[in-house]
């Protein structure tokens, strides 16, 4: 038996789960599909200085910054009394793999150990990590959440679209506001309404259409990176309303794109290794199911012709294989290289990556790949900003400005 | 009307303003030190050319690391400072192919032609113009005299450029073991050009004509002729251009001139006074919230003092005591019964022998002639060199002197800590000696010293700016990292408006949290213990004091002579080992006669060639510092301690010169890197029996290094990847068929573990390097994936990859012998340990566990770390080489790479030894290792072992590793 304290069958009527505040858009649609599973779900959005501190004193000063902030918040969370520690479980999501982040949860439990040891804490995961766990993703949960994707992204997209060139200022947000409740609901009330998705995703780009825009040139930029740190504003210095402030519009790649880049990886890897699997035949079905999912949201997005549709991913895998091989698994892998590439090519040439400081795998698929992506695309200008407790704001924003600057050339 | 155009460009250090007329042509500049006060100065300058311009209304712009704040409060223009260059340069110099522009605190570089590019240093690249300054002060010179010094130069010492802390480290046992202060200036410019050259240029080489600017580059006349000739200029393609230092400020008023708006003068002031600081900035509470509260301060550490004596009164006995510390020089005599009778504290000026010399000379001036000094000790950096010029009876390791001491003033004493000019040293006490030790790593140096060099950028005294933190009312939070870091964080502070009384509070607190987080990595105070004993000259700052008692939540004490507590402990050993015959130490009439020499030479002794430093103090006495092992010092040890890194090593590098084919059907060109380190058998035995000649690239060196560094696009990855480039290089020239360097996601599975992947830099930098040596192609560069716990995918893959050899049949056998030759490679490892510990047994040894990675066998990465503990008597065996003998224990994190659980096994192995210690060896940067160190530590220490961590780098000082070992030498006793 584990040392540490299992989420229970009973916890799940009894304990509020707290969700890292990673992605504010798609996570509110997780935790509504979860709400109807019966769980009790909060996003946590506390976001002061003391986040980084608690980081700092409970996980260890060269673990990546993602894991700091996280456990952070939880730390901070947990401390400020808003919780009853006895009825509250924490949330954090694991991926397995090469990289540090497959620590990130058992550094979390060294955190709560010391100070609250009886806060179970939650994986997520769709490797079949922690079987112990009360907390699992039934296969009707797993398609909900794949539909949470499938909108956020889309929200995500029109939202940022929208906010760059929004005639009247705050309509976007509205309008965001207005779909996360009534997905929420629809997630919520447990009906299959949420399967409706071609209905639903011409309802949201209508929607969306109908805010007023002004026709001005903005710079493009594109942002890739590490998962937490190219989503989280928190993580990142609320970089997307930054480059907003800026003038510019945020391009930001999807979710999905990242579910299934790590799909593929379990497929791909049981070819590059001569080792099928069950488990990989199985990722390899998932993975079909998903990009069948993903071209019919493109159509969708095409079809309508408001906005820009995603990168599809088999464009993706092409892509990434002129400079990658698609084996790069560890992190976010090939993906970063295809994705800068990607953008590169559908126009929006400025890119900037973000990552933790000190991010192993992105001194490969980062800073190491660059200089091919930029011969093959001249004008590409792709700018490394690192994120640490200690990297100033000042300090990333100059160097964005720069990048901004060479872009009006 | 609009006629004129204003820059102004506010930097990290400087304000810079520029006036230009209609016609573009610059008619007034001006170029000034802003000692943090941002605001201040750019009114001042303002009101010089209100008074100039009085009626007329100018465009104008900002720019500058420091002006984003101030131009975006008070509502006026911004532009990128990078892209105000490249506008002047257009104008200026329209033929330019590139410019190289450093600043205070940032370095960039512009390529005009072959596609025009814009750069700037990273966030962790701190050799600058500040880099420039910190360093000027730690020889306690000002900029200029470094550059004086620096055109007289003999030599050029290798300085880790990437960062200035780490170049801070390696200057400084340099000045302690007494090398030329000419050839240390001219090293500390060449690290600046290596840093811009390599991480700034990152492959794009830097040609035709280069545009100088920024005001380092125009002062430094050491520095042009650094960057002249590395980049090999001539002096038509090598600009310094007159208007250098206010150039970017003329870039700014281009920009400007084409703003609509004009202001005058008056405007222009109002607008930057009101501009409102943002608020933005985080704050932490005052340390003193009232006068009372700080007198209550005082008057409880007063309690902690010494007795005092008269040493010109004084009849008896006394003992010396020094510690040569990195920045300051501490001297103590006291009287048999600890009253204190001459004590002395400076800062040592980058030559402590000389300092320490004085000072006895001042003490033989005033003793009563009837005081017998009985004996004497010297610690810290400089004690090899101050023990043997002066004739020091002991020299002792720094942490046994500061427990000494510690434990004079509290018994009771279980937790010591000092943060001294350079270090921060940590020590948990239990059962009166010394339990765990912490020091600081090379990245977060930057303790007492830092804030004195803060302190004299913005024109105090240390003194003086420390006191100006205790009533601040809302200290900056500055973080807890690094310098660098601290650097820019103040930056940002001040750009928010933060007074320099909160900057220096903040500064103190900074360091607090460095230490206690980031060195101690404490979760709660209760971890100390109860009894806290500090010391170090940074505690004698009462700012620095009140923040560690506020972090912790409790009152610790600090003795009165805080900072003198080294030498103190020196004094009290000396007196407990005091011997019948008296005092070694240097007479007054031998050192009225006192001078020595130093000269430098390359060591013979063996292949590693190590840079020593001959001091010779005449009467043929000398001292040798700068080797790693017992060669160089010209002392021959007559039994030579086991060492299985030696064995490994040689063993890797005779791999390849077995079994060669006479005849061959091509040549395959193998990295001496990372992961051949261990798989080198595999891989020639592969080559050789399918018939092809292979050949492995040379030995590592700093040469080696700096033969690829122009293909490193990421700064900040370990040094032993960093390291493969100049292997490829390498390879490359020495003409081989093809380059084979497989990716690897996976490694050998152990069993032992829960996966068994490669770390994400072993398994894909080949990937990194294919992308980034524009002479590798797929031709000559084979990095094929496989995993090598599948047979048939091995088989299958280099069917494929040799298809052109037609050798398909051939290879399913090969494959064999080769997994066949890699097992003989391990057992023979596992043997050979066997035999060195047995032999270290037989000889009473203790035996170390130097736990790493198979490549930190490499001299170039270990820099000789194994030869150090060899040479301090104890044998040396790998982590590799008994992780068999153990099984993995219960472990708080996922157990998956490879190398990294034959740490976890090794040292479970050595708890059950009670004759080993481990000690690991962690490269820096690797992430990793942060998830394993505590993990590791946990092992040994929840079972009664010590742990001790070594973090190395480029950095080719062994100072603070030869202190740890010591201490650890010491706490084994």
């Amino acid at each position: 038996m584990p040392e540490y304290t299992i989420f229970t069958e009973e916890m799940k009527k009894t304990h509020t789960i707290l969700v890292p505040d990673m992605l504010p858009i798609h996570f509110k649609l997780f935790i509504a599909a979860f709400k109807a599973e019966g769980y009790k779900m909060e996003l946590l959005q506390n976001d002061s200085r003391s986040v980084v501190d608690e980081g700092l004193k409970n996980v260890h000063n060269d673990a990546c910054y993602p894991a700091l902030l996280v456990i952070g918040q939880f730390m901070d969370a947990l401390k400020s009394g808003k919780y009853d520690p006895d009825k509250t479980a924490l949330l954090i999501t694991q991926t397995g793999g090469g990289c540090r982040a497959s620590n990130y949860i058992h550094l979390l439990r060294k955190a709560v150990d010391k100070n609250f040891p009886q806060v179970p804490v939650v994986s997520l995961n769709f490797s079949g990590l922690e079987k112990e766990s009360a907390f699992r993703i039934a296969p009707k949960v797993f398609v909900k959440l794949l539909h949470a994707i499938l909108y956020g992204d889309l929200l995500m997209t029109c939202y940022n679209k929208c906010r760059a060139y929004e005639i009247n200022k705050g309509e976007a947000a509205k309008m965001l506001a207005k779909w996360q409740n009534r997905l929420g609901n629809i997630f919520y009330k447990n009906s299959n309404l949420y399967l409706k998705t071609k209905k639903i995703y011409t309802d949201i780009l209508n929607d969306f259409a109908e805010i007023k825009l002004s026709d001005e040139k903005k710079v493009r930029v594109g942002i890739v990176g590490e998962i937490y740190v190219k989503y989280s504003p928190l993580a990142n210095n609320h970089l997307e309303d930054f480059l907003i402030s800026e003038g510019c519009e945020p391009v930001v790649p999807s979710l999905l794109e990242f579910v299934m880049y790590t799909a593929s990886a379990s497929f791909n890897n049981a070819e590059l290794y001569d080792s099928k699997t069950t488990r990989s035949r199985i990722f390899k079905l998932a993975y079909k199911f998903v990009y069948a999912k993903q071209k019919e949201l493109i159509n969708v997005m095409k079809e309508h012709g408001a906005f820009e549709a995603p990168h599809d991913f088999e464009h993706l895998r092409a892509l990434a294989d002129k400079y990658i091989n698609q084996g790069v698994v560890m992190g976010e892998g090939w993906l970063i290289p295809a994705e800068m590439a990607a953008l590169a090519k559908s126009g929006v040439e400025n890119i900037i990556c973000a990552q933790p400081f000190g991010c192993l795998p992105n001194h490969i698929v980062a800073k190491g790949m660059s200089r091919a992506i930029k011969q093959d695309n001249p004008n590409a200008n792709i700018v490394p900003i690192d994120y640490d407790p200690g990297a100033t704001r000042v300090n990333q924003e100059n160097r964005i400005k720069l990048m901004l600057a060479n872009a009006r050339l | 009307m609009k006629k004129y155009s204003l820059g102004i460009d506010v930097g990290s250090t400087t304000v810079k303003s520029v006036i230009t007329d209609a016609e573009g042509n610059i008619i007034y500049s001006k170029y000034q030190r802003h000692l943090s006060k941002v605001k201040e100065t750019v009114i001042d300058q303002l009101k010089l050319i209100q008074a100039d311009y009085p009626d007329e209304s100018f465009t104008v712009c900002i720019t500058g690391s420091a002006g984003l704040g101030l131009a975006n409060s008070a509502e006026i223009p911004f532009v990128q400072e990078v892209h105000a260059a490249f506008l002047a340069v257009k104008r200026k110099q329209p033929d330019a192919d590139a410019v190289i522009e450093l600043g205070g605190e940032d370095a960039k570089i512009i390529f005009l032609t072959g596609g025009v590019e814009q750069r700037m240093n990273g966030s962790c690249a701190g050799g600058t113009g500040a880099f420039i300054d910190q360093m000027a002060t730690l020889l306690g010179i000002t900029a200029d005299e470094l550059d004086n010094l620096s055109l007289n130069s003999q030599k050029i010492y290798p300085i880790a450029s990437r960062c200035g802390v780490f170049a801070k480290s390696d200057i400084q046992p340099l000045l302690n073991q007494g090398a030329r202060r000419e050839d240390i200036a001219a090293s500390i410019f060449q690290a600046v050009v290596d840093q811009t050259v390599s991480g700034l240029a990152q492959g794009r080489s830097i040609e035709g004509k280069v545009l100088f600017l920024g005001g380092p580059l125009f002062f430094l006349k050491g520095l042009r002729r650094a960057f002249v000739k590395t980049l090999g200029l001539d002096s038509e393609h090598a600009v310094f251009p007159d208007e250098a230092p206010v150039f970017v400020a003329y870039g700014c008023a281009v920009y400007a001139s084409s703003a609509e708006d004009a202001y005058t003068t008056e405007e222009i002031i109002r607008k930057i006074t009101e501009a409102k600081a943002s608020d933005d900035i985080v704050t932490g509470d005052p340390l003193f919230n009232s006068q009372a509260e700080y007198d209550e301060f005082i008057e409880r550490h007063k309690k902690f003092d010494l007795g005092y004596a008269d040493i010109r009164t004084y009849k008896g006995d006394a003992y010396l005591g020094i510690d040569a510390g990195s920045t300051t020089t501490k001297l103590v005599l006291i009287t048999g019964d600890g009253r204190m009778l001459y004590h002395h504290y400076s800062s040592n000026q980058g030559q402590p022998l000389d300092k320490i010399a004085d000072q006895i000379k001042c003490i033989y001036k005033v003793i009563n002639p009837d005081i017998i000094i009985k004996g004497s000790a010297v610690t810290g950096y400089g004690e090899d060199l101050i023990k043997a010029g002066l004739s020091i009876d002991h020299g002792i390791v720094e942490t046994v002197a500061h427990f000494r001491a510690a434990a004079y003033f509290c018994p009771e004493v279980d937790f010591i800590i000092d943060i001294g000019g350079q270090d921060i040293k940590c020590f948990k006490i239990k059962n009166k000696s010394i339990d765990s030790i912490m020091l600081n790593e090379a990245c977060s140096s930057g303790c007492g010293s830092f804030i004195q060099t803060f302190a004299m950028a913005l024109g105090y005294d240390i003194a003086e700016f420390s006191q100006l933190g205790l009533f601040a009312k809302n200290p900056v939070d500055l973080g807890s990292r690094c310098t660098v870091f601290m650097n820019s964080s103040v930056k940002q502070a001040q750009k928010d408006g933060a007074t320099v009384e909160d900057i220096s509070a903040g500064l103190s607190s900074s360091i607090i949290k460095n230490a206690i987080y980031k060195v101690i990595r404490a979760k709660s105070p209760d971890e100390l213990g109860k009894n806290i004993v500090v010391q170090g000259g940074t505690f004698l700052n009462d700012a620095v004091l009140r923040s560690f008692e506020k972090e912790l939540g409790r009152n610790v004490i600090r003795p009165a002579i805080s900072g003198l507590m080294g030498a103190f402990g020196c004094a009290l050993y000396a007196m407990e080992n005091a011997s019948e015959n008296g005092s070694s130490l240097i007479s007054a009439e031998e050192l009225a006669g006192f001078d020595y020499t130093s000269r430098s030479a390359n060591c013979g002794g063996c292949t590693a060639h190590c840079q020593l430093n001959i001091i010779s103090f005449g009467k043929g006495r000398r001292f040798i510092s700068g080797n790693r092992c017992e060669k160089g010092s010209g002392t021959v040890q007559k039994n030579k301690v086991p060492n299985l890194y030696e064995y490994k090593y040689d063993s890797i590098l005779n791999t390849v010169k077995t079994h060669q084919p006479r005849k061959y059907r091509g040549t395959v060109g193998l990295p001496l890197t990372l992961g051949f380190y261990e798989q080198l058998p595999f891989w020639h035995t592969l080559f050789t029996t399918l018939g092809f000649r292979t050949v492995v690239s040379d030995e590592s060196s700093r040469a080696m290094y700096y033969l690829g560094q122009h293909t490193i696009p990421s700064d900040t990855v370990c040094y032993p990847a960093k390291l493969a480039h100049g292997h490829i290089e390498n390879l490359l020239d020495k003409g081989v068929d093809f380059i084979f360097y497989p990716c690897m996601s996976y490694n050998l599975d152990e069993g032992e573990s829960d996966n068994h992947f490669n770390c994400p830099v072993v398994a894909y930098y080949p990937e990194l390097l294919l992308a980034n040596n524009p002479r590798l192609n797929s031709e000559n560069f084979k990095y094929p994936y496989m995993d090598l716990n599948v047979r048939k995918n091995v088989i299958r893959v280099l069917t494929q990859t040799l298809r052109k050899y037609n050798i398909r049949g051939r290879i399913s056998a090969a494959v064999d012998a080769a997994y066949k030759a890699l097992e003989l490679y391990h057992t023979d490892i596992a043997s050979k340990a066997r035999e060195i510990i047995d032999r270290a047994r037989a000889e009473n040894r203790k035996i170390i566990v130097l736990a790493g990675r198979p490549y930190h066998i490499d001299k170039e990465i270990n820099h000789g770390i194994h030869k150090l503990i060899t040479s301090l008597g104890m044998a040396v065996i790998t982590e590799d080489s008994i992780a068999a003998l153990a099984h993995t224990p219960k472990l708080g994190v996922l157990n998956q790479w490879t190398y990294h659980s034959r740490l976890y096994r090794a040292a479970k192995y050595v708890t059950t030894q009670p004759d080993m210690q481990l000690v690991q060896l962690v490269s820096f940067g690797c992430g990793i290792d942060a998830v394993t160190g505590d993990e590791v530590r946990n092992i040994l220490e929840s079972r009664g072992k010590l742990y001790t961590q070594l973090k190395i780098d480029e950095i080719n000082n062994l100072g603070a590793a030869r202190i740890r070992l010591r201490s650890l030498v010491a706490a084994m006793k």
